[in-house]
């Protein structure tokens, strides 16, 4: 939403809007007349310059030929590239999954889109047993340089069985990177890095992302553009308090920080990239320097992304922890339909102030909101 | 189809005779249980071409033979290449059984006892080039591929010279050189894998436009895997885009305890393909010159673009599903029957027969192998296990993918990483 963007320039100060990276110096010379992208045109121009560089490169999924995709994000790919490289597939998710590991195992770098991941549940025996696990059971001979993606979490209004976020339970497997953009310019980075990875990667995107505007600078536009996997971002520094966060909740993170620094609370946003393998040195020593954590996922509580990485501050930093660590996750509930319903079961913003508050031990009771 | 369907009414297997030939061009060897015989009606009439071509290529196959000298199937090298090939499936096979109890070997070993014809008869036509996907019951599949006796052996006693270096274990057995792509555990995991390897092998031609033919995958798996899902989906998408992949059934009646009979609606098996276009051959698998002439043909479709056949094996496993299964299920009357057409013995009873060797050629044959396998123990025994570095290597091809030690370095930079002892 640009409308964060257009709000975060009166709350910053101009030393925070030096440190925290080149999309915020864009931001700066409104002469330089910043250039913005959707995420779903950053996916998709990411997926057509890997295309068009590497020629095993090809994308297979539902829709994502004669449909420009699902969500639109290949979107002219198949006029580009012909039905050879751009395969409609049949529903068989395990069918089509395998077959993209398979052709991974021979020499080519596919690239699966899952139309969400919750349809991935049916190839979930592809992606671990015979991506994660193969490079390993062959030791070293065969690597799986394949790329799963698709939108990930909570829609609107798609109810229980379209709205699981995957984070977690592809987050605990070895031999898997798993990565979740959020800006336009992580959409192209990660996703440009991913392809050109020798390992499978899952890349967990979101629809609600699809349609807002980021803005980048020429240097995300050039086609070397690529990020590290394995480094979380730090979106917005702090000194009182460290949110983490990964995909949408980012979004909802920054806007409570700016809610909070109102009150005098100056929190540290991270955007974690990668959920695996998680940032634990960058997380570290931001809870080294705020003392306090606040965890936000949009996925179930239990076993999840906010469960790890308070494993890891209690392993690494207990010592400086002022505050229990406060997680923020989805309901314990399979997702309901009803708009009022959905809204509580997801965090929203005014659940990470709360419980950012709490952290700082300027308590707030802890009933949701209505 | 109704009501004839008990395990013990074996149909007769067609002896291996020299008026054999005329049996392949008319009629394969009838369906167990059943008390008629059947023709291979293998697609419909609107569907021409593909049955046309298998069967009018078997009495081409019968052609091409005639002009050798005699009206043999094989010659003398090839039936020797053939029944070496066997005899180390079996031999190789019945170590591992001792090894197992002898405690050197563990975990889940699935033996291959019985039908070697059918590894043999096809692995034995490839190229190196060419992929093998297989299940659990992979040795014998390796070992016809071209992967040594030594590598498949040390990779059972789990030691650092396997062929996955002791990674994999039995069940997983995967060699990038000679394309054997795996060893899968789960059932029917291992068919859209092939199906990925043949897709590939089509790319490979037409958009990166590689010289050289299309190289061929086979995939085989069994019985119980032709009830599973991912089976027909990979049916229906290798049909679609014309992949060169043959899917190949090893038909031995049984998954674990369950009949095939019990387990499924209609259980011939090679009837489910002209469901999607391609042709259904079933092949009589204790015979390995007639699984032979099967698959000469059906890689020769896959190899040309015309796309994926389906062969249905009637085969038998000696011995139980693992070595954990103590096997109470099966009559001791069918076991009977099917230990009777043996392929090695049918195979030996054939090349005497027809004087292309000796007793003592073969002898000799059983004698080398012995020592093969012999040899193969003895490098397993004395090799050393994985060392503790190994346990962290390998899971990434990029290692990087282990992320960032606290000190900020990539985690996989850490030399205490390769010696096995860094905290991750």
């Amino acid at each position: 939403m640009s409308g964060i963007v257009r709000n975060k320039i009166s709350a910053f100060s101009v030393q925070s809007l030096q440190r925290v990276g080149p999309y915020a110096l864009s931001l700066r010379g409104y002469s330089s007349g910043a250039k913005e992208m959707t995420v779903r045109d950053a996916l998709n121009s990411a997926l057509d310059e890997e295309m068009s560089a590497d020629p095993k490169v090809f994308l297979m999924g539902e829709e994502v030929g004669e449909y420009q995709g699902a969500y639109k994000v290949s979107k002219g790919l198949l006029e580009k590239y012909g039905p050879d490289r751009v395969i409609d597939t049949p529903v068989t998710e395990a069918g089509f999954a395998g077959i993209g590991v398979g052709a991974a195992f021979y020499g080519l770098k596919p690239i699966v889109e899952f139309m969400t991941f919750n349809f991935s549940m049916q190839a979930i025996d592809h992606i671990i047993n015979s991506a994660a696990k193969s490079n390993y059971m062959s030791a070293g001979q065969i690597s799986v340089p394949i790329v799963f993606r698709g939108p990930n979490g909570a829609a609107a209004g798609v109810a229980a069985q379209h709205s699981q976020c995957y984070a977690a339970w592809y987050g605990s497997c070895p031999g898997l990177k798993v990565l979740a953009p959020y800006l336009a310019d992580d959409a192209r980075g990660l996703l440009k890095a991913v392809i050109r990875d020798p390992d499978p990667v899952v890349f967990l995107e979101n629809e609600l992302l699809y349609s807002e505007s980021f803005p980048v600078s020429s240097e995300v536009l050039d086609s070397s553009f690529c990020l590290r996997i394995g480094k979380a971002k730090i979106e917005k520094e702090g000194t009182d308090v460290t949110i983490t966060a990964y995909s949408k909740m980012v979004g909802h993170a920054l806007k409570a920080a700016e809610t909070l620094s109102k009150e005098g609370i100056n929190a540290e946003v991270i955007n974690l990239h990668s959920i695996r393998p998680l940032d634990r040195q960058t997380i570290n020593a931001s809870v080294r320097k705020t003392n306090r954590l606040v965890t936000v996922e949009e996925g179930f509580p239990q076993h999840g992304v906010g469960a790890e990485i308070c494993a890891s501050i209690v392993e690494q930093s207990f010592n400086y922890l002022d505050a229990p660590a406060e997680r923020i996750a989805g309901a314990d509930v399979p997702m309901p339909y009803a708009a009022n319903l959905e809204r509580m079961a997801l965090p929203q913003v005014e659940d990470i102030v709360r419980a950012t508050k709490r952290a700082c031990y300027r308590s707030e009771p802890r009933a949701a909101t209505a | 189809m109704s009501c004839a369907f008990s395990a013990v009414t074996m149909a007769q297997p067609n002896p291996l005779t020299t008026n054999r030939l005329s049996t392949y061009a008319i009629k394969l060897p009838p369906f167990l249980g059943s008390t008629r015989k059947l023709r291979p009606h293998s697609l419909s009439k609107s569907l021409p071409s593909p049955s046309k071509s298998l069967r009018s290529s078997t009495s081409s196959v019968s052609d091409v033979v005639k002009e050798l000298k005699s009206n043999l199937l094989i010659t003398k090298e090839e039936g020797l290449e053939l029944y070496e090939d066997m005899i180390l499936g079996r031999a190789f096979e019945d170590m591992c059984a001792q090894m197992y109890y002898r405690g050197k070997m563990f975990g889940f070993v699935h033996l291959y006892n019985g039908q070697e014809a059918v590894s043999t008869g096809f692995i034995k036509l490839l190229k190196k080039d060419d992929c093998v996907v297989s299940t659990y019951r992979d040795h014998v599949h390796a070992l016809s591929k071209g992967v040594t006796a030594r590598a498949v052996m040390s990779e059972l006693f789990g030691k650092t010279t396997g062929c996955c270096r002791g990674q994999g274990g039995s069940m997983h057995m995967f060699d990038k050189e000679h394309n054997v792509l795996g060893g899968f555990a789960f059932i029917g995991e291992g068919i859209p894998v092939a199906t990925g390897a043949a897709f590939t092998s089509l790319y490979k031609r037409n958009v990166l436009k590689e010289a050289g033919g299309n190289t061929v995958t086979l995939a085989f798996f069994g019985d119980g895997t032709c009830n599973n899902g991912q089976f027909y989906e990979c049916l229906n998408m290798a049909a679609l885009w014309k992949l060169p992949i043959v899917f190949v059934v090893e038909n031995n009646l049984w998954a674990i305890g369950m009949s095939h009979l019990r387990a499924t609606s209609d259980p011939e098996i090679w009837k489910k393909a002209p469901a999607f276009g391609m042709p259904g051959v079933h092949v009589d698998g204790m015979d390995v010159l007639k699984v032979r002439e099967v698959a000469k043909e059906s890689i020769l479709r896959a190899r040309r673009g015309e796309g994926p056949t389906l062969v249905e094996c009637e085969t038998y496993r000696f011995r139980g599903h693992s070595l954990a299964d103590p096997d109470e299920l099966r009559d001791p009357a069918e076991k009977a029957h099917y230990a009777k057409r043996d392929p090695i013995a049918a195979m030996k009873k054939y090349m005497i027969e027809n004087k292309l060797v000796n007793e003592s050629e073969l002898k000799a044959i059983e004698k080398k192998i012995d020592e093969v396998v012999e040899d193969a123990v003895e490098f397993a025994d004395e090799s050393p296990l994985p060392p503790r570095s190994q346990l962290l290597g390998n899971v990434f091809a990029d290692p990087k993918g282990f992320g960032i030690a606290p000190d900020g370095t990539y985690r996989c930079e850490d030399p205490k990483f390769t010696q096995g002892t860094a905290h991750v």
